[in-house]
């Protein structure tokens, strides 16, 4: 027997007072490998022990819902007897240490969470943020984690048959030494085909599924649970290796063993592994469950109970199954080629008793793990922020040669670099893929698209976390509605530093109440999400970083592009020019990219303008009027127009505005929409119908991108020396 | 006019070209499991695209010996119609019935995109219903599509006229720009690139469709 000492209660770490925690829920000291159990389950990445009590803010519910958080994903009524099933979900620590497999099991990690529940994955994005290529000490480092990553995500979607249909990607120096990789995957199913995480029936076996256990990823969940110090490099064994051929099977053989009907429950065994889908399928059942160890498949000889229980191998399922109806399910896995054993059954105790060779090596309640882990109010104070009010006095010399700066940097280039790598189309659903505002999927069954995009803005979150989470909302609506769909349900992972601190608790606080407040107003309820803390390395934090994905429903039709299509059509900008400040002015991507500043506020936002040019937009595309459309965001009207401009279709653009120029062209005001249209007094029917401003600002001209302000040149290139900058820079950085 | 579409372990193509078949095309499509003896009297197979037992060996390596691939073999040597589409491609090269070999993309990473191929004959049974010279739009997504062969291999394919097309902007390194080849006999066509994804205009191309016309208006002009 392992003796439990502080050192290690600490190694696991478990607090003096978890630990007590522990001895008083079991009425007796834990064994080694309930201590592993216990750190595990209470770890931050499985229990929220810091968010829990603020996550409840968010509003849950809504028409269209029909599971909110709680279960592997969230469920939403798309129409016609079916369902979606989406999540988003971090794989940053992992990413770090090993780039390709920390990614390819970040996305195997999610797919799972979504078949699980019965839905066919009929979509990936990824959400992904570096330290900048050309840094000058991480540049090389940086290069080597993209390059890894966009593989490791390309390798593992693309052999399990997934598109993967959009994204972002932007590069901070906060991000450093500590990546974020966020996946969100999306799943489709009958809404009579909803499968649940719950072992139900007193007897029924417990039966695991898929690859076998071995030592791998012993103590992941505790790993993504601690910041990175020099010695996190030594975890790297603690980073899985993923099997997407393996996953493959196991889609398959699972759709097709709950077609039988015999299948009462099913989990998937993602972070702390048999542990976690042991007591947390117990636990929502208001059941136990009795596992043998020695039955369940291992790669290696001599694993120890606590190995056994805490390995985070990859592609491995937990299902319960009818009594008597084994066969059946054994049968199907059989076919495709897979292990499936029954390793123990349902118990009525509500305990999880794990037995190894007959004795037993650990006995814990299942509601002790899952829910009666501890719930912090951790102290906050002003959220962390060491950037002024006020920036830099300037005067832009060249708008033109600025906003060719602007669309070759990082954050607006092309990304095709790394989509392309991506099997964007598999399936034949892709209406809309990566490169738009937002992908559009569309249902063959029921001649409806689902419409999906990802936003976050760390520089406008660091700069105040609650505008910025709202504004991270609103962006990603204004998304959806540019391509013509209606939101209707979110998911949140949250990338925040170390909660311990109290200016980081501020910040994740601050953010999870704009959220709240946003997807309440815009009635995109969060389903689900992930929480991903202690995004530091070397007590250095990341900026705050919630990332939101949208999904909305469109019915099936051709596609509204960004890229001009023709010469002579209206410009019409719906929102109007709109406003801006010096202090808003430091958010920009202009302050960023052109006068390396931050400072200041995230833009404004009105949210009910915000609703109401997004109504206005998604008429006007639905109605047939937009030959193209495209919203304003990251570096403002200027580099909207350009991005619209790059298939070679400019335009003739003339502003009449008191705002100084670099505001008027770069700034990121929100609620503004950029359509093209060859019938411009109908668009601005409707628009005026939803009271939003619809301003003629030029038309669209073959070649060249011309902006005027009250007759006074600002931007004039031919559109071919727009689209080199912007094509090159992300490739000719790779090449460093 | 039956197709039959096998699937293997890790196919992942399979559905969108049964799909294409029924729901673009409008012709009887089944599934044929990789461990079946028979082809269940379809007219025509298609081995999809994906990444076969994982390809984790060498792409389509593990897939020459499956068992229904001797029913394939056999179906072609007596005049079959096999259309092998992109890890098919992969299939039929390692198993002998297409000469030459599938190798890296010359960038050494996974391409998926839209590209242009010029069609180089209109006289086999899947291209028919094009003409030579004519431009189709269809997408690849490969990571192994770099077709090579001897010099030998290359002037046979090239003086028996069985490049059927050929990349206008070659995206992998293949050599001679070689997207699609036949087999001596005309009836067995490896394609890197997926008809099955442009079969409907909502994704962006329906040239996709003309190869699978071409192989029914052969397979209706067969006694």
């Amino acid at each position: 027997m392992t003796a439990i000492t502080p050192e290690l209660i600490a190694a696991h770490q478990l607090t003096a007072e978890e630990y007590e925690r522990i001895v008083a829920l079991l009425g007796r000291p834990p064994s080694y490998t309930e201590l592993g159990i216990f750190s595990v389950m209470w770890s931050e990445h499985c229990s929220y022990k810091s968010s829990r009590l603020h996550l409840k803010k968010l509003p849950t519910a809504g028409r269209h819902v029909l599971q909110g958080p709680g279960e592997n994903a969230g469920i939403i009524d798309i129409g016609g007897g079916y369902a979606a099933a989406f999540k988003i979900e971090s794989h940053n620590h992992p990413s770090f240490i090993e780039p390709f497999q920390g990614a390819a099991t970040g996305v195997g990690g999610i797919l799972r969470d979504i078949f699980t529940m019965g839905a066919r994955p009929i979509a990936v994005m990824d959400s992904l943020r570096f330290g900048p290529l050309d840094d000058a000490r991480s540049g090389g480092r940086n290069r080597r984690i993209l390059e890894g990553v966009v593989s490791g995500i390309a390798h593992y979607g693309n052999c399990f048959g997934v598109p993967t249909v959009g994204g972002e990607c932007v590069f901070e120096p906060c991000y450093n030494g500590n990546p974020l990789v966020n996946v969100f995957a999306l799943g489709v199913f009958r809404q009579d085909r909803i499968f649940y995480a719950r072992a139900c029936g007193v007897g029924n076996p417990v039966v695991y599924v898929g690859a076998k256990t071995g030592r791998d990823g012993i103590h992941g969940a505790s790993m993504a649970s601690a910041e990175f110090t020099e010695e996190s490099k030594q975890k790297r064994p603690n980073v899985q290796v993923g099997d997407p051929f393996m996953e493959k099977l196991l889609l398959e053989a699972c759709l097709e063993a709950m077609e039988t009907g015999a299948v009462v429950g099913i989990q998937d065994m993602g972070a702390a592994g048999l542990t976690c889908s042991t007591c947390e399928m117990g636990s929502r059942g208001g059941t136990g469950i009795e596992i043998e160890l020695a039955r369940v498949p291992q790669r290696e000889a001599g694993m120890t109970p606590y190995e056994i229980m805490l390995s985070e191998s990859q592609e491995r399922m937990l299902l319960v199954v009818e009594r008597g109806r084994e066969e059946e399910v054994f049968r199907i896995f059989r076919k495709w080629g897979l292990d499936a054993v029954a390793v123990g059954e349902v118990t009525g105790d509500g305990l999880l008793r794990v037995k190894h060779h007959g004795r037993t090596v650990a006995e814990i309640p299942s509601r002790a793990l899952a829910d009666e882990a501890p719930l912090y109010d951790r102290p906050r104070s002003r959220p962390l922020r060491e950037a002024p009010l006020d920036g830099p006095d300037f005067e832009s010399a060249d708008p033109t040669a600025d906003l060719l700066s602007l669309i070759g940097s990082g954050d607006l280039c092309d990304k095709r670099w790394i989509w392309e790598q991506y099997d964007y189309m598999v399936r034949t659903n892709t209406v809309l893929g990566p490169g738009g505002d937002a992908a559009l999927v569309r249902i063959k069954e029921t001649g409806t698209s689902l419409a999906m995009a990802l936003d976050g803005n760390g520089r406008y979150c660091y700069l105040d976390p609650h505008q910025g989470a709202r504004l991270a909302v609103a962006e990603c609506c204004r998304n959806l509605s540019t391509v013509g769909a209606l939101p209707v349900a979110a998911t949140n992972c949250l990338n925040f530093g170390n909660p311990e601190r109290p200016e980081i608790m501020a910040q994740l606080v601050e953010a999870i109440e704009g959220m709240a407040e946003a997807c309440a107003f815009f009635e995109t309820p969060i389903t689900g999400g992930n929480v991903s803390l202690y995004n530091e390395t070397l007590g250095e934090a990341i900026y705050p970083t919630p990332v939101v994905g949208v999904v909305g429903l469109k019915k099936t039709a051709p596609p509204v592009r960004i890229p001009f299509p023709r010469e002579g059509s209206s410009v019409v900008l719906l929102g109007g020019l709109g406003g801006c400040d010096p202090r808003q002015f430091g958010a920009t991507q202009y302050a960023k990219v052109i006068l390396g500043a931050l400072w200041g506020r995230p833009p404004a936002l009105d949210m009910e303008r915000e609703k109401r040019v997004q109504g206005a937009a998604r008429e006007i595309v639905n109605s047939g009027l937009a030959e193209a459309a495209h919203d304003l965001s990251d570096g403002g009207l200027a580099v909207a127009l350009a991005e619209c401009s790059l298939e070679g279709v400019g335009a003739e653009v003339e502003l009449e505005s008191d705002l100084r120029p670099e505001y008027l062209l770069f700034h990121e005001g929100p609620a503004r929409i950029l359509i093209a249209t060859g019938q411009p007094e109908r668009v601005e029917r409707i628009a005026a119908a939803h009271g939003v401003e619809a301003l003629r600002i030029g038309r669209t001209r073959g070649g060249v991108l011309r902006i005027r302000l009250r007759g006074r040149r600002l931007v004039d290139c031919a559109i071919e020396s727009l689209r080199r900058p912007w094509e090159s820079a992300l490739p000719s950085r790779l090449r460093g | 006019m039956k197709f039959g579409v096998v699937v293997f372990p890790g196919s992942n193509c399979d559905h969108d070209a049964w799909w294409a078949i029924r729901h673009n095309l409008g012709q009887p499509a089944e599934f044929l499991w990789h461990d079946s003896e028979s082809l269940g009297g379809v007219d025509a197979v298609i081995l999809p695209g994906g990444f076969s037992y994982g390809d984790y060996l060498r792409c389509g390596a593990i897939a020459k010996f499956s068992r229904i691939m001797r029913a394939v073999e056999r179906f072609a040597r007596e005049g079959g119609l096999v259309l092998g589409i992109c890890n098919g491609f992969q299939i039929l090269v390692e198993c002998g019935l297409l000469p030459g070999a599938l190798m890296r993309n010359r960038g050494l990473k996974f391409i998926c995109r839209q590209v242009e191929l010029r069609t180089e004959t209109a006289d086999s049974p899947f291209s028919s219903q094009l003409e030579r010279g004519r431009i189709v739009r269809l997408p690849i997504a490969h990571g192994e599509g770099c077709y090579v062969a001897d010099r030998r291999t290359l002037e046979e394919l090239e003086a028996e006229d069985r490049v059927v097309f050929r990349y206008l902007d070659n995206p992998n390194g293949s050599l001679n720009d070689i997207a699609g080849i036949l087999n001596p006999g005309r009836n067995v066509m490896g394609l890197m690139p997926h008809p099955e994804r442009a079969a409907d205009p909502l994704m962006g191309s329906t040239d996709g469709l003309l190869v699978f016309r071409s192989m029914v208006a052969a397979l209706s002009h067969t006694p």
